[in-house]
């Protein structure tokens, strides 16, 4: 029933268009009344344009009033079509065609800076309309700046600010204190563990390419931990997702070794390329899991179903597991299937911590100072909505 | 120069994407866009170095008599016999219905990838035994509320737990509220408040390392060596 209704609507849809595309091969002229009963449809008025802001100047919007005839029920009327043409006398280009009862339609092939004049006509069994009087000049402009997104331009310059200003500081000999996290510690711990039973450790990086944060944030914090690897001469395994990952993190666990001192220790097969499939990355791992039997496995970027399939599996072998994730629906099958779970931008912030290099633990402060000011805004926020004030609410709000 | 100029296009290029998000006029928007659609060629080349890494390890490990060998077999035989139905059998339809590749990919790459995400239910399960041992407040805290987050969701809810609510010691309000209103509030209110939290948390540590990327502050993705 289903396939026919839809093959029915395919059809009139079809006629539909057949009708549009002989009226619009037809030269413009007056309407000329079939023979048979059914007029011409009048032409629809009001023209109107209207350029859109904060936009690339490549689209227009176009609205109209229906032609008197564009009433429910009747069928003197049963489409428009949309001409464009460079001046008032033409030549017209049909840009476009929309069913009878559509008020408006947004011209998206036009060209910034350019002038365009527009007519509306209405077609029907009866003949086309008369073309009115073209609307026009149109000049789509192409913007500078998107205005809407003007708060998160103040957020982020503000946050920039603060990052270099304390990471300045923090530079010139005045570094911040920062709270250890057990997570960050365990890291070590896990790898320490994984020497003493001569087991590898096995790191993987998340399954999203580079153009996820959270995939740089892993790959940043696996120079460290093959640094340590390379310390201990301890195996490390890291099987990638991603052809670009998969070369950073080559890059990576190399220069941990050299930063050890180690690079004869390096083994080129160390990190291998799996596939971006997320169930048969799940499988490589596990199959490493359950084989090479690793002492500790980090998981650190980003995860999503196989979060729970990776941390059980590691769990029935009793590894110490460590994983970190901004994935926020991740999180609790991390908690509760791993030893220590770094949450959201701790992730972030383990680079920073497993260096300890000043500029980077300064930026963490830099961090935490512009979330001071984002409970500010939240809180002035609230009491501005309560008494009836929406300024800011709308400043905030973005395209 | 093997760090400066990665340093340098790094840069480069990462200001030109922040712009490219304020700045809608074609002279910043065109070259973002063209930035981000040459990403797909730097890619392709990445896949041509993955598939060599799969091949080089595989080999070896079949060479060396690993542990499991012959499953690397049986994965350089579905890799081979996939890439070469693709290329010599249906080329260009190779994504049309009714070709070699799609009944590969029907067959066997979506069956396994189906019994793959099932596994999860039972995961799921014997995660949830553990975490819902109730051993401190905190952990009784989240069995409550999982409790009543899952029989929340479905209308048997409300019905399971009449007999309970339904008694004259317990307030009008609690006796009155369906099971659904107080999920809802579960789910929106507190859950909602953590969830967001950290996401706002983790926008930061995004931003910050972008910035620690752009500046060239983190550069350890850059390798040793000069």
């Amino acid at each position: 029933m289903l396939t026919h209704a839809s093959s029915s609507t395919r059809r009139g849809l079809l006629a539909f268009g057949i009708a549009l595309a002989l009226a619009a091969a037809a030269p413009v002229r007056a309407a000329v009344a079939p023979p048979d009963t059914i007029a011409a449809p009048r032409a629809p008025t009001g023209l109107v344009f209207a350029d859109i802001a904060n936009d690339a100047g490549r689209a227009m919007d176009l609205s109209w009033t229906l032609s008197p005839d564009d009433t429910t029920g009747s069928r003197t009327v049963t489409g428009y079509l949309i001409l464009r043409g460079p001046t008032p006398g033409g030549p017209w280009a049909v840009v476009d065609s929309v069913p009878a009862g559509t008020r408006s339609r947004r011209d998206e092939g036009v060209h910034h800076d350019s002038t365009y004049f527009y007519r509306v006509e209405a077609v029907g069994p009866g003949g086309r309309t008369l073309a009115g009087a073209a609307a026009g000049p149109a000049i789509p402009r192409a913007a500078w700046f998107n205005s809407t997104r003007g708060s998160v331009f103040a957020f982020m310059a503000l946050f920039f600010l603060l990052v270099l200003y304390y990471m300045y500081m923090a530079q010139s000999g005045r570094k911040p204190f920062v709270r250890r996290l057990a997570g960050i510690d365990a890291i070590e711990e896990a790898i320490g563990r994984a020497t003493e039973m001569g087991r590898p450790v096995l790191y993987v990086p998340g399954i999203t390419d580079i153009d996820d944060m959270q995939t740089v944030a892993g790959l940043v914090i696996l120079e460290s931990v093959a640094r340590m690897t390379a310390r201990y001469e301890t195996p490390i395994r890291v099987p990638v997702a991603y052809p670009i990952p998969f070369t950073i993190a080559q890059e990576m666990v190399r220069s941990g070794h050299l930063s050890a001192g180690r690079p004869d220790t390096y083994d080129s097969n160390s990190v291998t390329f799996v596939s971006p499939q997320q169930f048969a990355y799940v499988a490589a791992i596990t199959g490493i899991i359950l084989r090479d039997r690793p002492a500790a496995h980090l998981y650190m970027g980003a995860f999503f179903a196989e979060s729970l399939l990776l941390a059980e599996t590691g769990f029935s072998t009793g590894a110490i597991q460590v994983a970190a994730t901004a994935n926020v629906p991740q999180l609790p099958f991390f908690v509760v299937a791993c030893d220590y779970t770094l949450i959201g931008e701790e992730l972030f912030a383990a680079s920073a911590y497993l260096s300890g290099e000043a500029r980077l633990v300064g930026g963490l402060k830099g961090a935490d100072m512009l979330k001071v000011a984002i409970v500010l805004v939240v809180l002035t926020g609230c009491v501005l909505e309560t008494f009836g004030i929406h300024g800011l609410t709308r400043w905030m709000q973005t395209q | 120069m093997k760090r400066e100029i990665p340093l340098f296009l790094t840069a480069v290029i990462g200001a030109v994407m922040i712009l490219g998000f304020f700045v809608p006029h074609p002279w910043v928007s065109v070259p973002t866009d063209f930035l981000q659609q040459s990403a797909v060629i730097v890619v392709a080349f990445g896949y041509v170095l993955g598939g060599a890494n799969v091949l080089r390890v595989n080999l070896e490990g079949i060479a060396k008599r690993d542990r499991d060998w012959p499953y690397r077999v049986v994965l350089i035989a579905g890799m081979l016999v996939t890439m070469a139905v693709g290329f010599f059998v249906d080329g260009p339809r190779f994504q049309a219905p009714g070709t070699p590749s799609i009944w590969i990919y029907n067959n066997l790459f979506a069956t396994m990838n189906a019994t793959l995400y099932a596994l999860l239910a039972f995961f799921i399960a014997s995660a949830a035994f553990r975490a819902f041992r109730i051993r401190t407040l905190e952990a009784g805290l989240l069995a409550a509320a999982a409790l009543i987050v899952m029989l929340g969701r479905v209308p048997l809810g409300d019905f399971l737990l009449r007999p309970l609510t339904d008694h004259a010691g317990l307030p009008e309000w609690l006796r009155t509220t369906p099971l659904g209103a107080i999920q809802d509030w579960v789910m929106n209110v507190p859950q909602n408040a953590a969830k967001r939290a950290i996401l706002i948390g983790a926008a930061m540590g995004v931003m910050a390392t972008g910035l620690r990327v752009i500046l060239g502050i983190e550069r350890t993705y850059l390798g040793g060596g000069d």
